[in-house]
C-alpha cells in the first residue's frame, strides 16, 4: 500500500520542525504584546507591566490565563457558526504562512541533511500571498455575524482596505521577482548570500528600495496595524469586528494581530534584508561545525525579525491614524502607480543590462 | 487504491458536495462561504495534476479577491434570507428551463469529448515556467486579446462609477 510507504524519519523530522516553529512563532507573538506594551510604556513616559514576574515577563501568561477563565457571551441574534469560525479563521490564516519560510541552512545531522524548511514549494511567494488574501476573511465573517452594525462597518473597512493594498503589495513583488526570477523562498534567499558581492549589497533592499517602502506599507495596511488600524478604530467603531467577543475567542482576534506581525516581519527579513544571511557568513562556516552554523543563521533571522516587529511598534506609538478617504486616496493614487513606475523601470533596467 | 485515488475522491466529493451547497443554502454569506470550499477542491485538484502555480493563482485571485468582493456586496446590502423577496412561478420556470438546457449542453459536450489521461508525475506544464513560456509564445495572442478584454472591461467599470458632469456652479450643493 503506497499511503505507508512514506519515510518514518522524514514524517518525524518535519513534526519536529512543524511543531518547533508552531511553538516559536506563539511564543514570539506572546512575548510580542508584552514588547509593545513595554515600547509603548517607555515612548510614553510610564512603566508599563512590572507585577507579575521580574520585568513583568510574565505578564502574557496572566493574560492568557484571563481570557482562558473569562465567561464566554455568543450574542442572541448572532450567526453562531461563523461567529465561532470568525477568530477560528484569523488563527488560521496567520499560522499557516510559516510552512514555507526557510529559517536557516541545510544541517547534517547523523548522515541525515535536515531542511529548516517544512515545505520547498516553487511557489513560495504565491503561497504566502494566497494565504494573506485570504487573512482578510476572519475580520469580515467574524464582524458579520456579530450582527452589530459597528462591527459591519468595521468589516466592510477591513475588506476593502485588504483589497486595495493587496493589489500594490502585489505590483512591488512583481519588481522584486523579475529581478530574482524565481518563486521559491529558498532561491530567493540563497542570492542574497553573504551581504557584498561583486561590487554591491547582494540584499535585496539595496537593490529595490522603492519596492520595500511599497511592501512595507502594505504590509502594515494588512495587518490592520496602526496608522492603518481602521477596522478597529475605536474612536469611531468602539471595538470594530470583535466588540461582541469575549473571553478567549477576542484573544485570538488580538492574538493573530500579533502572529501575523511575527510572520510578515519574517517575510520582510526574508524578501529584503537577506533572510538568514548575514555578513561574512562564509567564514563563520569554515570556522564552525554545520549544526552550530544553522542555529547561528537562526540567530541571524531572528534578530531581523525582531527589529522589524519593533519598528512595528514604533510605528504605531507613533504616528496618528489615517482618515479612510486619505488611507483609499494613498492606497490607489500614490502607492500603485508608485509600484506600476517601479515595476517598468526594474523591468527596464533588466532588459538593457541582459542586452549589452 | 493509492493516496492519488483516496484524494481525488475526497476532493471531488467536496467540490460537488459544497457546489450543491452554494445553490441550496438559504443565506448568501453561506453560499458565499460553500463557493470558497469550491475553490479550495477544485485547487486542491490542481495539485493533483502537479499544476501549483494555477492551484495558488485560483486561491488568490477567486478565493481572496472576487469572493471577498461578493461578501462584501452581500454585506453592504445586508441581503438575508428573510428579507429576500420570493421568484415568481414564471421566472422559476424560466429559471429551470433554461438552466436544464445548459446542463443538456454541457452533458453533451462531456460525453462526447475525447479527453486525454494526465499523468501527474510526467506532466509539469502547469509549473509556472512552463506555463509562462508557452502563454508568451504559443498563445501570445489570445493572451493579449484577453488582457484587452480585461481592460475594456476595467475602463466600462470606470466610466459607469464616474460621477456625471455637473456645472461647477451646482458642484457645492452636491459635495
Amino acid at each position: 500500500m503506497l499511503l505507508l510507504n512514506i519515510d518514518a524519519a522524514f514524517v518525524i523530522e518535519k513534526v519536529i520542525l512543524i511543531s518547533v516553529i508552531l511553538m516559536g512563532s506563539l511564543g514570539v507573538a506572546m512575548y510580542a504584546t508584552w514588547a509593545e506594551r513595554k515600547v509603548a510604556a517607555v515612548m510614553q513616559d510610564r512603566l508599563g507591566p512590572n507585577r507579575a514576574g521580574p520585568f513583568g515577563l510574565l505578564q502574557p501568561l496572566a493574560d492568557g490565563l484571563k481570557l482562558f477563565f473569562k465567561e464566554e457571551i455568543i450574542p442572541d441574534r448572532s450567526t453562531q457558526f461563523i461567529f465561532i469560525l470568525g477568530p477560528c479563521l484569523a488563527m488560521l490564516t496567520a499560522t499557516m504562512t510559516s510552512a514555507v519560510m526557510p529559517w536557516g541552512p541545510d544541517f547534517t545531522l547523523a548522515g541525515r541533511t535536515i531542511s529548516l524548511q517544512v515545505a520547498d514549494i516553487n511557489i513560495g511567494i504565491l503561497f504566502v500571498f494566497g494565504v494573506v488574501s485570504l487573512g482578510v476573511y476572519g475580520v469580515m465573517l467574524g464582524g458579520w455575524a456579530s450582527n452589530n452594525k459597528f462591527s459591519l462597518l468595521s468589516s466592510i473597512r477591513a475588506a476593502s482596505q485588504a483589497i486595495s493594498y493587496e493589489l500594490a503589495m502585489g505590483i512591488s513583488l512583481i519588481a522584486l521577482l523579475m529581478m530574482t526570477g524565481s518563486l521559491s523562498l529558498r532561491d530567493i534567499v540563497g542570492q542574497q548570500h553573504g551581504f557584498w558581492h561583486d561590487g554591491y549589497f547582494t540584499w535585496n533592499f539595496f537593490k529595490q528600495p522603492v519596492g520595500f517602502i511599497i511592501f512595507l506599507t502594505c504590509s502594515f495596511a494588512e495587518l490592520n496595524r496602526a496608522p492603518f488600524d481602521l477596522p478597529e478604530c475605536e474612536s469611531e467603531l468602539n471595538m470594530g469586528y470583535h466588540q461582541e467577543y469575549s473571553s478567549m475567542k477576542l484573544g485570538f482576534y488580538l492574538f493573530a494581530e500579533y502572529i501575523n506581525m511575527f510572520v510578515s516581519s519574517a517575510i520582510i527579513s526574508t524578501l529584503f534584508f537577506g533572510g538568514y544571511n548575514f555578513p561574512f557568513m562564509d567564514q563563520v562556516q569554515a570556522a564552525v561545525p554545520s549544526g552550530v552554523f544553522s542555529l547561528i543563521c537562526v540567530g541571524a533571522l531572528m534578530t531581523k525579525i525582531v527589529a522589524m516587529i519593533l519598528f512595528f511598534m514604533f510605528v504605531r506609538w507613533t504616528l496618528p491614524r489615517f482618515r479612510y478617504d486619505q488611507l483609499m486616496k494613498l492606497g490607489w493614487r500614490s502607492l500603485i502607480p508608485l509600484a506600476l513606475v517601479n515595476m517598468l523601470v526594474t523591468g527596464g533596467v533588466i532588459l538593457f543590462t541582459l542586452k549589452k | 487504491m493509492d493516496i492519488y485515488s483516496i484524494l481525488f475522491w475526497f476532493l471531488s466529493a467536496m467540490a460537488v458536495g459544497s457546489a450543491l451547497g452554494v445553490i441550496l443554502s438559504r443565506n448568501p454569506v453561506n453560499s458565499v462561504m460553500f463557493l470558497i470550499l469550491t475553490f479550495f477542491a477544485i485547487s486542491g485538484h490542481y495539485i493533483l495534476m502537479n499544476a501549483q502555480f494555477l492551484a495558488v493563482v485560483n486561491i488568490i485571485v477567486y478565493a481572496g479577491a472576487i469572493m471577498v468582493l461578493f461578501l462584501f456586496v452581500i454585506m453592504l446590502m445586508n441581503l438575508n434570507a428573510d428579507v429576500e423577496p420570493q421568484k415568481g412561478m414564471m421566472i422559476q420556470l424560466a429559471g429551470v428551463i433554461s438552466g436544464g438546457i445548459l446542463f443538456l449542453v454541457i452533458l453533451m459536450g462531456i460525453t462526447t469529448a475525447k479527453s486525454e489521461t494526465i499523468d501527474p508525475a510526467s506532466t509539469d506544464i502547469g509549473l509556472i515556467s512552463n506555463l509562462g513560456k508557452v502563454l508568451f509564445t504559443k498563445y501570445v495572442l489570445p493572451f493579449e486579446i484577453s488582457s484587452v478584454l480585461f481592460l475594456s472591461a476595467m475602463i466600462g467599470a470606470v466610466v459607469i462609477g464616474k460621477k456625471e458632469n455637473v456645472p461647477a456652479s451646482d458642484k457645492t450643493e452636491i459635495v
